[in-house]
């Protein structure tokens, strides 16, 4: 188990780490794509680790563990976030907020469409 | 008495995992039993608790929703930012690099779309409201982007503290808005495969919003969108700050 948290852990660091150097080599102080890197190598060494037969119940526990407790702890960030303030911040936080979503969610659907038209 | 809460008080992060836990058990038994599944379990525990995030901001006056309630304050770090991030790095045991490499120019395509739009729409309201200096309507057009594109560029074109705020506020209420409209417009927008998740993570950037509403909506779609997503708040900070502020402050003159 703590095998399969340490390769997830390893993915997530050594993500994180290539995210941050992106951001100060970009030159903005920010993590670009963090995330993203580090799916990337956890996926890379998914495969390698199951070539070697190494991918075994044990193992994927550990990032299963992880995998299932995403939902519980969307739901303790839902219930953290500043949700008042957000709502008291005026007017025009509330239409810049809400609006271009709605639209947004309209572009989403023609984009859809135009790749799969067969929908 | 005095003990327990000495106990709820140490142990917060513990604390968190049980509430969670109830709430979760409370939303399953009543979507199944009083709405017969049409609403899912996760959706609804969501929107609780961000009914709950805004009581706790009521009765705490602080910043972090329920989690400023002090034996609460655990939420606060089961949600953070360390977990999120670890949590959606593990849900790509379940993802296909080849879908990803697959639908990689449609995400590309969207973010910068997502990018272009939000920052348009807020740069657009904001001078109906009566902004009309390119610092200020671009640190609001950067605040519908994300929260974080909002200070980041506030900070870099030198705005008010009072617009940077804004920014944050506008950045949290789409967080929100794409948070309760996801699981509510996802038949509608054709949100089903792993290339539309793709899509939508990368128009609506919001790491958090995008992670909450798939996870509302399907689980098994959130690896794609995150994937995509978590590159919409470092562009979105490379882009308003330097193109995009250069933009505005040309047709201002």
């Amino acid at each position: 188990m703590i095998k399969g948290l340490a390769l997830l852990s390893f993915c997530f660091l050594a993500g994180m780490w290539c995210g941050a150097l992106l951001g100060s080599w970009l030159g903005i102080d920010a993590n670009v794509g963090g995330v993203g890197f580090a799916m990337a190598f956890l996926l890379f060494s998914k495969e390698y680790v199951t070539s070697k037969g190494g991918w075994n119940g044990e193992f994927g526990f550990g990032l299963d563990f992880w995998n299932k407790l995403y939902i519980p702890i969307v739901i303790a960030m839902a219930a953290s976030l500043n949700v008042k303030s957000a709502l008291s911040s005026g007017l025009l936080a509330l239409l810049a907020g809400t609006l271009p979503v709605l639209l947004a969610f309209g572009v989403v659907k023609i984009l859809l469409k135009q790749v799969n038209p067969e929908k | 008495m005095k003990e327990l809460e000495a106990i709820l008080d140490k142990n917060g992060l513990i604390v968190a995992f049980l509430l969670v836990g109830i709430l979760t058990w409370a939303t399953d038994v009543f979507s199944k039993k009083a709405l017969n599944g049409r609403i899912p379990g996760s959706a609804l525990a969501i929107g609780l608790a961000l009914v709950l995030g805004y009581l706790g901001g009521i009765f705490a006056e602080g910043e972090q929703g329920l989690a400023d309630i002090s034996y609460f304050k655990g939420l606060s770090f089961l949600g953070g930012s360390m977990f999120r991030d670890f949590a959606i790095v593990a849900t790509a045991t379940g993802a296909s690099f080849l879908l990803i490499r697959k639908s990689g120019m449609l995400g590309l395509i969207s973010l910068v779309l997502g990018i272009g739009l939000f920052f348009g729409f807020g740069v657009a309201l904001g001078w109906l409201m009566g902004y009309r200096d390119a610092v200020s309507l671009c640190t609001i057009g950067a605040g519908a982007c994300t929260y974080i594109v909002g200070p980041v560029t506030g900070g870099a074109v030198g705005a008010s503290s009072e617009v940077i705020a804004l920014s944050i506020g506008t950045g949290v209420v789409k967080t929100i808005a794409v948070t309760i409209l996801t699981p509510v417009l996802a038949k509608w927008i054709g949100l089903d495969s792993p290339g539309a998740a793709m899509a939508y993570g990368g128009i609506m950037g919001t790491s958090s919003g995008v992670a909450a509403g798939l996870a509302a909506t399907d689980p098994s779609l959130v690896p794609y969108g995150a994937v995509t997503a978590t590159f919409y708040t470092g562009l979105g900070c490379l882009i308003c700050p330097s193109l995009f502020y250069l933009v505005l402050s040309t047709l201002l003159g």
